[in-house]
């Protein structure tokens, strides 16, 4: 080659310099792609950000490690399909940082349990899962409705995640106290909830405050029900 | 030290030679790969290079080389599921045009339907009704001739099909009213009606004190929907309460908070999940559990 083995091994600086270079190569590889992610994930109508209270949920979901024992992916293969529902797209994990597709399923996978059963079913569920299903090897997470969810907190995340780019607007940034409030409580006006987030489903919350567990409800009763499959619009999904 | 200008030699013990370099006077034998190991790594890149080739794989700046096979995982599987569906499609055709009466008469097709019902019933409906179609407390027991909404294949046909208290505008609604949290009826009221549901659970007892005043509040407020003698009105959705099954338990306690502050169980609409085939199915497994009219 044009520089021997040994010339580079004793001089450290011409070293330093190739290894840089050599490294900065198989970064580019494998950064680069991700500047043009959008490109990989199809453009489907319904996909909207996590409202205040899903946001929440969310983050309980990670806090609490779900993805261990829960997959949140529909593979494109023919028995999932025909268990869960339609393959997972790229598009319904846009505004997942990070995605909770998971690797491993203990439990079923979630991708679409929203609207699958009744929120008095995942309160009961989540506090004592082997009350609805005896074989559960589930834990209980009945702590979480003790747990008040701290609403400073969620605002600092949804400016957080507007940051990075999801795109939360003003409006939506600006409600974020109220539309918490009013996504746990059943007897609030679901309108401009409904407006600023569609299909956010209200959950039955105390009124007097809101708890992780509401949250927790909120945010698995959205999962995979935001892309309307039956709308000729989405037809064509194949990537 | 090391002194890489050391020269070659040959290790007396191999045979081998060395490659020359030294270190604190150890010297490092030159072996070459075993054959069998390069040829298998050169295969492999062989073999990736060819898969890349042919399948989807290096990522462009706006979007990624295809693969020379055109090959597409979301086309295969959608081709899959239609192979399945037209596979199913003689029979599912006809379970869907044979009236729910009738299926039962043709062995073959009962089979395949039980087959499909227990099927969808394990995936969708066990969390709440339980394996067996034994319930729990507030999801109401499919094995058991207690029916809030009636027992009949139609009746169960429309229950799955369009949900209880769904957000469907087919779907079945009954709205008890919140006796104490809305403040309809005094806390004493509530008391002495509770007293003459008590009455309805466990007829042989005697009567409760407040039973007599109870039987008027009753006859008033909720007898429209629970009917006369606490017989139920399936048109309404109102439960019998004079029965042994109670869907959220029968004490005096459970039964005063029910008229309290009720609560009202929700069922998803299921025409969104499943097709009318297999729905038709379930509405036949579940009408097989033990309760069916």
């Amino acid at each position: 080659m044009f520089i021997k083995h040994e010339t580079i091994e004793k001089n450290a600086v011409l070293l330093m310099v190739l290894t840089t270079i050599t490294v900065a190569i198989g970064g580019i590889v494998e950064v680069v792609p991700l500047f043009t992610i959008e490109t990989t994930v199809e453009k489907v109508e319904g996909v909207r950000p996590y409202s205040p209270l899903e946001l929440a949920g969310r983050d309980i979901y990670v806090r609490e490690g779900c993805y261990t024992c829960h997959s949140q992916q529909i593979r494109a293969l023919k028995d999932e399909v025909e268990r869960y529902g339609h393959y997972s797209l790229a598009a319904e994990s846009m505004y997942d940082r990070p995605f909770q597709w998971g690797s491993k399923r203990n439990g079923p996978d979630l991708a679409r349990v929203g609207g699958k059963y009744s929120n008095d079913w995942h309160y009961a569920h989540l506090i004592n899962p082997q009350s609805m299903v005896p074989e559960s090897l589930m834990p209980r997470y009945a702590f979480l409705a003790n747990r008040e969810v701290n609403v400073a907190k969620v605002a600092r995340a949804v400016r957080a995640n507007k940051t990075v780019g999801t795109p939360y607007s003003e409006e939506q940034v600006a409600n974020v106290a109220a539309d918490l409030a009013a996504q746990a409580d059943p007897n609030a006006d679901p309108e401009a909830l409904a407006k600023r987030y569609p299909k956010a489903v209200q959950v039955p919350g105390d009124g007097r405050r809101v708890t992780e567990l509401d949250a927790l409800v909120a945010y698995l009763q959205v999962l995979g029900t935001m892309v309307d499959f039956t709308n000729p619009a989405n037809e064509k999904l194949q990537q | 030290m090391s002194d890489q200008n050391a020269a070659s030699e040959k290790d007396s013990v191999t045979g081998r030679t060395t490659t020359g370099h030294e270190w604190d006077g150890l010297k490092e034998l030159n072996t070459p790969l075993p054959k069998w190991w390069f040829w298998t790594f050169v295969a492999t890149c062989v073999w990736g290079a060819g898969y890349a080739i042919a399948y989807p794989s290096v990522p462009w700046l706006t979007t990624y080389f295809p693969g020379v096979l055109g090959y597409s995982q979301r086309e295969a599987v959608t081709a899959d599921v239609r192979a399945l569906e037209a596979q199913r499609a003689g029979v599912m055709q006809k379970l869907k045009a044979v009236p729910l009466e009738e299926v039962r008469k043709d062995e073959a097709l009962y089979a395949v339907a039980m087959t499909a019902g227990r099927i969808a019933f394990a995936e969708n409906c066990r969390a709440c009704h339980g394996a067996g179609g034994e319930g729990r407390p507030g999801y109401p027991a499919l094995a058991g001739d207690a029916w809030i909404w009636g027992g009949k294949l139609a009746d169960i046909q429309h229950s799955i099909t369009y949900g209880i208290r769904s957000a469907h505008p087919e779907a079945r609604v009954s709205q008890m009213p919140r006796f104490g949290a809305d403040g309809l009826l005094k806390a004493e009221e509530i008391d002495q009606v509770t007293d003459y549901v008590m009455g309805f659970y466990k007829p042989d007892a005697p009567a409760l004190p407040g039973a007599a005043k109870g039987a008027t509040i009753y006859a008033e407020n909720c007898a429209a929907c629970h009917g006369d003698k606490g017989e139920g009105k399936r048109e309404v959705g109102g439960p019998a309460l004079r029965s042994g099954v109670h869907l959220y338990g029968d004490t005096r306690a459970a039964v005063r908070a029910q008229i309290a502050n009720p609560r009202l169980g929700v069922m998803p609409a299921w025409n969104t999940r499943l097709d009318e085939a297999t729905i038709r199915a379930v509405t036949l497994y579940v009408h097989g559990l033990g309760g069916g009219e």
